[in-house]
């Protein structure tokens, strides 16, 4: 009987549309992508770059542990002695494609240089291009030094 | 001659009168659909093309009309091309007899309510050519399931509609608005409720639109009847059914709310206050309510399964139907009640 009056009512599809009447009217959570971005994590992971020290100097010593390990053996570096006698990269080159944006690179450098930036909307338009070399990477580094040094700096507590 | 001309061309041009508009109505229709749903589900809905994205339709209509015609290799040509006229043609047909206002009408014939069965009783037929014509699997499974469904709650809908006749005691659109006369709880939403409910549901289920929409179904059999069609056969399809929609909320409206009728009607103030209003705003806002029904319900409800809608339309609502037209027979042969005295 119950179950009848509530059926001929139409009890419950009425409450289903309650609801759905409520959310018509709720503030929306849609995010509109260009414009707006969800919030990052300073430990985000995305495209690579190198950084410099302050003073202009290079922070990359060429010692290969972010080549040696990478899982995805997406870095590639050779590297020869500067006039000043210091050991330097003359080429540092890593396959976006290869990368698994583990993070690795990161740890494994001794002199925070290799780093993974915030950057994740990135793109190629001819192939080859997803190989950036020791160059692009330095730019990428100066361009977003200010962010880098942000998120390091908040991070900095819990390495 | 010259009176037949001019009668020829006047027909024509209020014909165009209402095409033309309904054309533009179901374009923003569909922007509107997507704009409800949306913001049912906690989104935004399109906002891209042009300012707040009323542009979207535009868009959309542009690219149903440069798509590829495709005609599927083994489909009956002939057929396949024939059905989509087929299906729009009963869905604008059926406007000629809606009242807009007491005298906007473009037929005024005495078997108004019959011709609009009969009309949109056609539209089935352009389904299942079309199901029949693609020679394709889903498509055929989809005009199955379709014109079956669109049969049995036509009956429910026809015993609706019995009631409103019985109540109004007429046929023609324009006299059973004015049977309704005398303000809000004259209007037969009241009197008629549980037929109005089983109508509305009818409505909803004759038009192919959640959660009735098995016959396309798309998680199933991809898209049903018009899984083969593309470019502007499809979207004759679309227009179809969403003329359908409009077509069904007025019908809605001017059985059961109504039609032009003012609300305030028999409302000291408020009734004189509104006076200035034409009838034609009133029919309009409340086909709008049962447009909004028809997203609110589609946001809202999963989709019914075959057997559950087979069950639905013949052992609830004929059952439900004919209870209430003895009810109110007696209620009017007896003049009980506050309405049939």
């Amino acid at each position: 009987m119950k179950h009848w009056i509530k059926s001929f009512t139409l009890w419950e599809l009425l409450k289903g549309m309650s609801v759905t009447l409520r959310y018509f009217f709720a503030p929306k959570v849609t995010v509109q992508y260009p414009e707006q971005k969800t919030p990052k994590s300073p430990r985000f992971r995305g495209l690579h770059a190198l950084r410099r020290y302050p003073n202009g100097e290079e922070r990359c010593i060429a010692c290969k542990l972010c080549e040696a390990v990478c899982p995805a053996l997406a870095i590639t570096i050779d590297s020869e002695e500067r006039e000043d006698g210091t050991r330097r990269t003359t080429r540092y080159d890593i396959d976006l494609f290869k990368c698994v944006y583990c993070g690795l690179c990161e740890e494994a450098c001794p002199v925070d240089s290799i780093v993974l930036t915030r950057t994740d909307d990135f793109y190629m338009d001819a192939r080859g291009q997803q190989v950036i070399n020791k160059n692009q990477l330095l730019a990428l580094g100066d361009k977003n030094e200010a962010q880098i040094a942000a998120d390091r700096a908040a991070d900095a507590k819990y390495r | 001659m010259h009176e037949m001309i001019t009668t020829v061309l006047w027909t024509l041009a209020k014909i165009l009168i209402v095409v033309l508009p309904l054309f533009g109505a179901v374009a923003y229709l569909t922007f509107f659909e997507r704009k409800v749903i949306g913001y049912m589900q906690g989104r935004i809905g399109p906002n891209r093309v042009g300012p707040k994205g009323l542009l979207q339709p535009i868009a959309d209509v542009v690219k149903m009309f440069f798509k590829e015609v495709i005609i599927p290799t083994t489909a009956n040509r002939y057929l396949f091309l024939l059905a989509p006229i087929i299906t729009l043609a009963p869905a604008l047909a059926a406007w000629a007899v809606i009242p807009f206002s007491s005298d906007w009408v473009i037929s005024n014939i005495n078997a108004g309510v019959l011709y609009v069965l009969a009309i949109t009783s056609l539209g089935v037929y352009g389904i299942i050519i079309a199901g029949w014509a693609s020679n394709s699997k889903y498509a055929f499974l989809g005009a199955l399931r379709s014109s079956a469904q669109i049969i049995s709650y036509e009956i429910a809908m026809g015993f609706a509609l019995v009631g409103v006749l019985m109540a109004a005691g007429s046929l023609n659109l324009n006299e059973i608005i004015k049977a309704q006369q005398g303000g809000i709880l004259h209007w037969y939403w009241l009197p008629l409720l549980p037929l109005f409910v089983v109508h509305w549901i009818s409505a909803v289920a004759e038009t192919n639109r959640a959660p009735f929409d098995l016959a396309e179904g798309e998680s199933e059999i991809v898209a049903g009847f018009h899984v083969e069609y593309a470019g502007i056969g499809f979207g004759l399809f679309f227009l179809a059914e969403y003329a359908n929609m409009i077509l069904m909320a007025f019908l809605a409206a001017i059985f059961y709310l109504g039609g032009w009728l003012s609300p305030f009607q028999g409302i000291p103030f408020l009734e004189d206050w509104f006076a200035f209003v034409p009838g034609i705003v009133w029919l309009f806002l409340k086909a709008s309510f049962f447009i909004f029904l028809y997203l609110w319900l589609r946001a809202t409800f999963p989709r019914y399964r075959y057997d559950q809608l087979m069950r639905l339309g013949w052992k609830v609502f004929i059952p439900v139907t004919i209870v209430w037209i003895v009810v109110l027979a007696v209620m009017i042969k007896f003049n009980i009640g506050p309405w049939f005295v």
